[in-house]
């Protein structure tokens, strides 16, 4: 019965793959063609569907493969994926700011220099506690504060559990940044830095970008390459596995290196949600820092100058143990 | 319309106000254009270079321009609640500033939300509060707020003026053709027949007892943008009536200051007399005994309770290394002096009230400065993975001068519509004044 179960779900995902395949192929179709670089032409003509609604004809050499390209309708964005309820847990035993998943991120997301939608804080939660790493996305609140109070239905949260933007809605109020008590959300002060390529697709919450002067962005646990069965970049960069991502549904939980049961795991390390008392209902959880990988010095010593003056209030904290 | 000797005195002494401009309000008015012209430049390269031109960043997401607007909404809501009130009541004293309270509501209420406007990154899709409108959040319910409060004061002060529409339209003032015409339009045929005297009473009355109630829901409405997050300082219960009674004294200061202003002007004293001034004063010692009283339990529990976040406000706000001296100068000159110089047989003059009360509303812009630019550097988590200057909220010369030209803005619709009506009231008002005031000022008068 339950291989009868697996076999029916492979099928179906393989019918929705191959589903995708033809909407983003259709997509990218009228994409390439404004681009228009001279290619030797195949002969094959492919019929697409622009997107003013038009049946247009080209020739399959003009199609090329757009990793960021939506593959979903914005009204599907906003609904999410049908049967997930996304997660996270971080494990802060093992980081140790190497921030290859900021990097990877901001790769990801081509986001302009030093707008991090991931950022790592050093966290110590009292005077005689050990301080530790603590790296931060957004928490994708089951009652989030930023999504209550936004006035045009710009940000959202979605039936996986997914708390998304269209930047083409903001109005740019920032009152979900004055709400989220996380700091998780990044405004675009100036008209972003990105390359022309990428400013010239068309945006979708599901894939944040292109960045939009003047609205509000943050971490969206890249939906976009859930549905193609990919953890999402911070997950795959980070060298020690710090992160797991998975399907709180399905139980189970990836860190790139290792799949494990989601419940086990938050059991057996006594896994905790921040600042829980406020009442977002994070979907996030951390691991308490026990048993460190790595000594805490060794994120700050290790890290280039730059990243070093963003910590140089907490140098004795960090100087000190040497 | 007829009018008795004493409203026909007033006409006659303020006809010359609305018959011409006068170099004085052309040289002002010359000078209000110009720093708009330098606020518009600022919004020039507010909008071609991005909000990057202003001192908001990640962390202080909201500066000068919601302080502003906080600042000038609630002098509107003020005007709405002194006016509705002084309308309603049955004393005669409170008659001829009435038309000051409502030109102060009509006015900031204009000026006030153009600060919003200036504050969303996207001013180009501002029709989207109305085509996806989400009512669960408080900035829908504010915009609700402000659209209804606007049509309200417009329609407020727009019932108090036909009488005085029809007496400048049957005066035959030396007026261009087209001022004619207008008065003319705007009086409505108003004849002063006993029905349409009822009537227009009627309404006026009914405007009254709506915006009274009004201004106190969308004052609280408008401190609910920051009651309902939950950030220190700001997630309060206290918070709705706090702001409804920092607008209304914050008003009511703007109001004396308005009034001495146009009494020296235009000579009103016969209408703005210093009993006025007295008893303005003593509403403004209420309203700062109430306001003070909200600000020391607000500070007060805030600091025995010492929660985590709430202590580190509190911190910022008193220590003299960050906030400490404007905390001090916004309680001192804000609470205490206007106090201290009303309660002073010797001070409680014209003079030194509008003094005080010109120093109060200052140092409640600063206090407005408190409560939104503090909490919003006191983040919950710590802010070091982020760039230097998003610590700290520093205000850039573009919002300064936006700041500037948006009270430009302010002065100048008061220079215009006090040319183009009587500041005192003709057709509402009646004699206030005893016997032997009277005859004293008559004295001065002529």
């Amino acid at each position: 019965m339950k291989q009868e179960e697996i076999n029916d779900k492979g099928r179906r995902d393989f019918i929705k793959t191959a589903a995708i395949a033809t909407v983003a192929a259709t997509a990218c179709g009228s994409l390439a063609c404004s681009c228009s670089s001279k290619k030797a032409t195949t002969g094959d003509k492919v019929k697409l569907l622009s997107p003013n609604g038009e049946i247009v004809e080209i020739d399959s050499a003009y199609l090329k493969h757009e990793e960021h390209m939506a593959i979903v309708s914005k009204l599907e964005a906003r609904e999410g994926i049908a049967g997930k309820k996304f997660v996270m847990v971080v494990d802060l035993a093992s980081c140790k700011n190497a921030r290859s998943c900021v990097s990877a991120c901001q790769k990801w997301h081509y986001r302009p220099k030093e707008t991090e939608w991931l950022t790592v804080k050093l966290l110590q939660d009292s005077e005689k506690a050990a301080p530790y790493w603590f790296p931060k996305q957004c928490f994708h609140c089951d009652n989030p504060p930023c999504v209550k109070v936004c006035p045009v239905d710009a940000t959202f949260k979605r039936q996986d559990g997914l708390v998304l933007i269209d930047n083409e809605r903001c109005i740019g109020c920032k009152f979900c940044m004055a709400a989220c008590p996380y700091s998780t959300r990044v405004f675009n002060w100036d008209e972003p830095d990105q390359p022309f390529d990428i400013r010239s697709l068309t945006s979708n919450p599901e894939t944040g970008i292109p960045a939009k002067v003047g609205t509000v962005e943050k971490c969206d646990f890249c939906p976009d390459r859930a549905r193609e069965g990919l953890l999402p970049p911070c997950v795959e960069a980070c060298p020690n596995g710090v992160f797991y991502f998975g399907d709180e549904n399905e139980d189970t939980v990836s860190n790139g290196l290792e799949t494990v049961s989601f419940s086990q795991l938050i059991k057996d390390r006594a896994a905790y949600r921040y600042q829980e008392e406020l009442g977002t209902k994070p979907r996030v959880y951390y691991l308490p820092p026990k048993d460190r990988a790595f000594p805490v010095e060794k994120g700050y010593q290790d890290a280039d100058s730059a990243i070093k003056e963003r910590f140089k209030d907490y140098k004795d904290l960090l100087e000190a143990k040497e | 319309m007829e009018l008795n000797t004493y409203q026909q005195e007033a006409f006659d002494y303020q006809r010359k106000n609305i018959e011409t401009y006068g170099k004085r309000a052309w040289g002002w008015t010359i000078f209000y254009v110009l720093c708009i012209l330098v606020g518009l430049y600022a919004l020039y390269l507010q909008i071609a270079k991005g909000h990057g031109v202003t001192g908001m960043r990640d962390n202080v997401v909201w500066g000068l321009f919601i302080v502003n607007f906080i600042f000038f909404i609630g002098l509107s809501y003020a005007g709405a609640i002194i006016a509705g009130i002084l309308h309603l009541s049955k004393v005669t004293w409170g008659k001829p500033i009435i038309r000051l309270a409502q030109f102060m509501t009509l006015i900031s209420v204009i000026v006030g939300p153009i600060f919003i406007l200036l504050c969303v990154g996207r001013f180009d899709r501002m029709h989207h509060l109305f085509i996806y409108p989400r009512i669960q959040s408080p900035l829908t319910w504010d915009v609700m707020a402000v659209v209804t409060f606007f049509a309200g004061s417009v329609l407020f002060l727009y019932l108090a003026l036909i009488k005085d529409f029809s007496v400048y339209r049957d005066a035959k003032l030396d007026i261009p053709k087209w001022k004619q015409k207008l008065y003319k339009i705007l009086a409505l045929g108003y004849r002063g027949a006993a029905s349409q005297k009822r009537h227009l009473l009627i309404s006026q009355n009914l405007m009254a007892i709506i915006m009274i109630p009004l201004s106190i829901v969308v004052a609280s409405i408008l401190s609910w943008i920051f009651g309902m997050t939950l950030r220190p300082g700001w997630h309060s219960t206290i918070f709705g009536p706090y702001f409804v009674l920092g607008a209304v004294y914050s008003g009511c200061g703007l109001l004396i200051v308005a009034m001495w202003f146009y009494r020296k002007m235009y000579k009103l004293d016969y209408y703005f007399t210093d009993r006025h001034f007295k008893y303005l004063g003593y509403i403004m010692l209420v309203l700062a005994a109430g306001y003070g009283y909200f600000t020391f339990s607000e500070y007060f529990t805030g600091w025995f309770g010492s929660e985590k976040w709430d202590s580190e406000l509190i911190h910022k706000l008193f220590s003299p290394a960050e906030y400490g001296w404007w905390t001090f100068f916004a309680n001192f000159a804000g609470i205490v002096l206007p106090i201290a110089i009303v309660a002073i047989p010797a001070t409680r003059k014209p003079g030194p009230i509008t003094l005080v009360a010109f120093i109060m509303v200052i140092a409640m812009w600063i206090k407005r400065y408190l409560i939104i630019v503090p909490t919003l550097e006191t983040t919950l988590l710590p802010m070091q993975d982020t760039r230097a200057e998003y610590v700290k909220y520093a205000a850039t010369w573009p919002e300064w001068a936006l700041t500037i030209a948006g009270i430009a803005t302010f002065l100048l619709f008061f220079t215009v519509m006090s040319k183009f009506v009587t500041v005192v009231p003709v057709s509402g008002l009646e004699d206030t004044h005893t016997h032997h005031e009277q005859h004293q000022l008559q004295h001065e008068h002529h």
